[in-house]
């Protein structure tokens, strides 16, 4: 096996085989089980950035290839690649894990119990980076699968509060959209190509082609759409998400809104859209409706909140409304501000729920009212890392919240022509709602560090020893701080990787004007 | 008539250590009796041995009424394990004062060879003999716990279905008997079924449903489902074992022969029978399921729930035998894996009995902290169960999804649809086990010792399940023993 035909394997399942080693050492080497964390997913960071640095961004179609025989009683294959849609959420995905693993060195949330909580992590890791590279149905579900439970131990052992109700919503609501999917997965396996096959790339130049008919193909998007919609999740299927983030600890939200929603608007990009060109351009203006709704909706919801945690998880909600936005439009616009949105989401929100957490550490309390204010008169550090993060989501120019959402906004101007040639209308006023999200937003997250930040600090906090940022989390956050900046100023970053991918699917959709 | 003594060996063995164990039972000492488990154990691994000389063979004795096939040999295989899995947790569960050990082991190993006897039987007498072996048994075993008044309930509730549904089935038999002019064995019946004078075809259609209603009943199957749960309750864990996977797993190799071969022609009658059984048993199971507080019974409600999904395929046969052969794979492969995950969550089950004897989920809390082994065992089956990764029941789901949507038309994905959202509400009830386990606190921190049998039993299960979802290859071969299709 050659390095190009294995690493992809290697760098996948690395993180499983540190779960086992984590595993078998003994309880009380605590710093050791830590190490372990850090080695593994240190590792895997490390074969994902080779291999981006490997990557031929010239062309499209998939690098470091393998497709060996899996079960072939039905034909489901180990056929793994990687192309530029994948590549950036492949490394963010071990990045974001691996600053987690840097961050739990110190944060361990209650009731500790560290080795359970890195093997799970890591488990975790494998499921949601094993969703990018997989190019066979079967493989991309089991995948897909592999993130519930981890995650669900994950929020109901060392969750807050109300995690057990939490843990079971999260779980029930995503397996109720997969299975759908699954189906859906299953009528495209037997209504394709003789002979049979779940190969994502067959089976993409037979949707295509047109290899499957009109009604049909409303169906399975209706189907397989319903399961990454809820993981997105669109409104009004993301009820799920603001429990969820809010009870989970902090690494949980941080790979949950990092990486986990994006599987979902991966799976439009990567299945739903070229497989079923039909279905994807009956749903798109639905689609649209839906991010727009999502993008005001979460805003208002956002100027509602109390705490302050279930405030980030909504700001996602809107986020990926404009991702979502971007998708619908069918243009390489729109879905060039996808890909970018959602890794620009992933690192910013990342680092968001980095903070929160690290606020909750100090105050034990996220009621943004209790907390009452004057963050930076005492910790001028984490109030400036705060407020630098928050206005990167909010779009501030420069920074890399900016280019997903005004490219999403910018598509919607002019949706594909050929396809949506009819509802023009319609999508240019998405976008003036998106327009509004985008100055809710703003008002929120202003409002937020107005009452997080801004004003002196009550009394009742003095004596409370308040510790500025702590050398561990400027490690684990360091990275994600100098991407949302290079991010900002050279978008090309992401867009030059996905550039060619992109184009490839917009072949398949079909140009128009 | 010569007979083929080789094909009937795995069943020779074993029946000559039933009467073993009866004997030898007499001349031991009172706290010896535990020996006749372990005579039990070697008897069902000779025989196992037995089964594996015949691998790949094809035999046929006593004018092909009994019969070794692939299929044959796959659930004997099966049936051997399930009893070493059962043998192995029972010795903990019956080793103490008040149970009669030889009686129950000669009881238990009777109810394997009539199990054993199943897939290879192809004519209706064979079939009723094994059934009525497998059952006899069971009535008496369940009703072992003869001081406790659920068990006495349990067990009496168990016999008088049973005899009933026996009873309508063995009529059933006899019409067709008559009908057929004769015939038994089940290949001859799907002829002579066809070629029936259409005069009598009702007479032919009401004959197959008096049959499935005892076959209904084994698998407990609504609306022949009430007594699972009581009966469960009442008997001893490792029997409520047995008939949860064994006994149901035999009741589903004699129906799959029957639909699949005998009646095969009549399908266009008892598809949409069978579609109606298996949304109602399933949906009713789950529902049910949601509501229990005692881990026997759950399992004994999420078992009619399971009997639900694999009487699906049973609703998917069309004229295409290609069909057919899919969805008899996907029944098949879904009766062994549930067999499996059931088995290591009644060896858990057999395991925390003596802390929380009553088995009440709410005692399992905080079981992650004294015995950390079990708790891992019991999550891998709950969500095995549930049909999530990382676990073989996902692949036994996707196999039942695949044969219902490669079906086509409008009931198969309608189906398919609706056993997606039962298993969903099943991950409730199946995720509240390890919940309890893993996030509640302990109230009794005492650590827990796992005898070695019941340990090795869970690590059997488990370490299968991991096999099969890794390498499910292996698994999907096996299903396809499709030698009884087409």
């Amino acid at each position: 096996m050659t390095w190009e035909s294995s690493a992809i394997t290697i760098t996948t399942l690395l993180p499983i085989l540190g779960a086992l080693a984590i595993l078998l050492v003994p309880r009380d080497r605590e710093r050791m089980v830590r190490g372990f964390g850090i080695l593994f997913t240190g590792a895997a960071l490390v074969l994902s950035i080779a291999m981006m640095i490997g990557f031929d961004y010239g062309t499209d179609g998939l690098q470091y290839e393998l497709d060996v025989n899996w079960i072939s009683a039905i034909g489901a294959r180990f056929h793994v690649g990687i192309d530029g849609i994948s590549m950036p959420l492949y490394v963010l995905t071990f990045l974001l894990s691996f600053l987690c693993a840097v961050y739990t060195w110190r944060f361990v949330p209650d009731p500790g119990r560290t080795k359970a909580f890195l093997a799970l992590m890591l488990l975790l890791e494998t499921g949601m980076a094993g969703t990018f590279i997989a190019f066979d149905l079967i493989l991309f579900f089991v995948f897909w699968e592999m993130v519930l439970v981890p995650m669900y131990f994950l929020i109901g052992i060392w969750g807050s509060a109300n995690r057990e109700y939490a843990a079971i919503k999260f779980f029930l609501y995503t397996l109720f959209g997969s299975v759908f999917m699954l189906l859906g997965f299953l009528a495209l396996y037997f209504n394709g190509p003789e002979p049979h096959t779940f190969d994502l790339v067959k089976l993409t130049e037979f949707g295509a082609g047109g290899g499957y008919a009109h009604t049909f193909q409303l169906i399975v998007f209706g189907a397989v759409a319903l399961g990454f919609a809820i993981k997105v999740p669109m409104w009004p299927f993301h009820t799920w998400l603001p429990d969820a983030h809010t009870e989970a600890p902090t690494i949980g939200s941080v790979l949950l809104a990092g990486i986990m929603l994006k599987m979902g608007t991966y799976g439009f990009i990567r299945i739903a859209l070229p497989m079923l060109p039909e279905g994807a351009q009956a749903y798109a203006p639905w689609i649209g409706v839906l991010a727009a709704i999502a993008i005001v909706y979460a805003a208002l919801a956002c100027l509602a909140q109390r705490d302050l945690k279930r405030l980030i998880a909504f700001s996602s909600v809107g986020h990926m409304g404009f991702v979502m936005l971007g998708i619908a439009t069918l243009t390489e616009i729109g879905i060039q501000a996808a890909v970018f949105g959602m890794v620009a989401h992933g690192v910013i929100t990342g680092m968001l729920f980095f903070c929160v957490g690290s606020i909750y550490d100090r105050y034990h309390t996220r009621q943004i009212a209790e907390l009452g204010g004057g963050m930076a008169q005492r910790m001028p550090k984490l109030a400036g890392v705060f407020a630098f993060v928050a206005i990167a989501s909010l779009g501030l120019p420069g920074l890399a919240g900016f280019w997903g959402e005004v490219m999403a906004l910018l598509s919607a101007f002019r949706p594909n022509e050929a396809l949506l040639g009819d509802h023009v209308g319609l999508f240019r006023g998405l976008m003036v709602a998106g327009g509004i999200g985008t100055i809710l937003t703003a008002g929120y997250f202003l409002w937020m560090l107005q009452r997080v930040n801004m004003g002196t600090m009550p009394e009742r906090w003095n004596e409370h020893a308040l510790g500025d940022i702590h050398s561990v989390e400027w490690l684990s956050w360091t990275p994600l701080l100098v991407l949302i900046i290079a991010l900002g100023l050279f978008p090309r970053l992401i867009f030059g990787i996905s550039q060619e991918a992109v184009s490839g699917i917009m072949a398949v959709l079909g140009q128009g004007g | 008539m010569s007979v083929d003594y080789h094909a009937i060996l795995p069943e020779l063995i074993l029946a000559g250590t039933i009467m073993l164990v009866l004997v030898v039972d007499l001349f031991l000492p009172a706290r010896l009796k535990s020996a006749s488990m372990a005579i039990g154990l070697l008897g069902v691994l000779a025989s196992l041995g037995a089964v594996l000389t015949l691998l790949g063979e094809e035999r046929a004795t006593f004018g092909g009424s009994f019969v070794i096939d692939n299929f044959a040999i796959l659930f004997k295989v099966f049936f051997l394990v399930a009893a070493v899995i059962v043998l192995a947790v029972s010795r903990r569960y019956f080793d103490q004062p008040g149970y009669y050990q030889g009686e129950y082991y000669f009881l238990l190993l009777t109810s394997f060879l009539g199990c054993l006897l199943m897939p290879s039987s192809r004519d209706l007498l064979m079939l009723f003999i094994s059934l009525e072996l497998v059952s006899a048994p069971g009535f008496l075993m369940a009703a072992f716990r003869k001081w406790d008044v659920t068990g006495v309930e349990g067990g009496l509730k168990f016999f008088l279905i049973g005899v009933l549904s026996t009873a309508v089935m063995l009529f059933g038999m006899s019409l067709i008997y008559g009908l057929t002019g004769g015939e038994t064995r089940l290949d001859a019946i799907a002829v002579a079924l066809g070629e029936l004078d259409p005069s009598q075809e009702s007479m032919a259609l009401a004959s197959i449903l008096f049959v499935v209603v005892g076959f209904a009943f084994k698998v407990s199957a609504f609306p022949f489902q009430f007594w699972a749960p009581d009966t469960y309750e009442g008997a001893p864990v490792p029997v409520a074992a047995f008939l949860a996977v064994a006994s149901k797993a035999a009741g589903f190799a004699g129906l799959l022969q029957l639909m699949f071969v005998a009646f095969i022609g009549q399908h266009e009658f008892w598809v949409p029978i069978f579609a109606f059984l298996s949304i109602a048993t399933m949906t009713i199971g789950n529902l049910v399921a949601l509501q229990q507080k005692q881990f026997v019974r759950l399992l004994a409600y999420s078992g009619i729930a399971q009997a639900g999904y694999m009487l699906l395929p049973f609703a998917l046969v069309t004229n295409d035998q290609a069909v057919n052969q899919q969805a008899f794979a996907s029944a098949t492969g879904y009766i062994l894996i549930y067999g499996i995950m059931n088995l290591g969550a009644f060896a858990v089950a057999v395991a925390l009995s003596k802390r929380s004897p009553r088995l009440l989920i709410s005692d399992f809390a905080g079981v992650a902290r004294v015995a950390p082994f079990l708790a891992v065992g019991m999550t891998l089956f709950m969500v095995s169960l549930a049909g999530v990764p990382p676990a073989a029941g996902f692949w036994a789901k996707i196999l039942i999804f695949g044969a219902a949507i490669a079906r086509g038309d409008v009931i198969g994905p309608v189906l398919a649809a609706i056993m997606v959202v039962n298993s969903v509400i099943s991950v409730f009830y199946y995720l509240a086990v390890a919940r309890q386990m893993i996030f509640q606190p302990a109230e009794d921190t005492t650590p827990l010792r796992t005898p070695v049998l019941v340990a090795g039993a869970v690590g059997l299960s488990m370490a299968a399940l991991l096999f099969f979802f890794l390498l499910p290859g292996t698994f999907s071969k096996l299903a396809d023993i499709s030698t009884l299709v087409g």
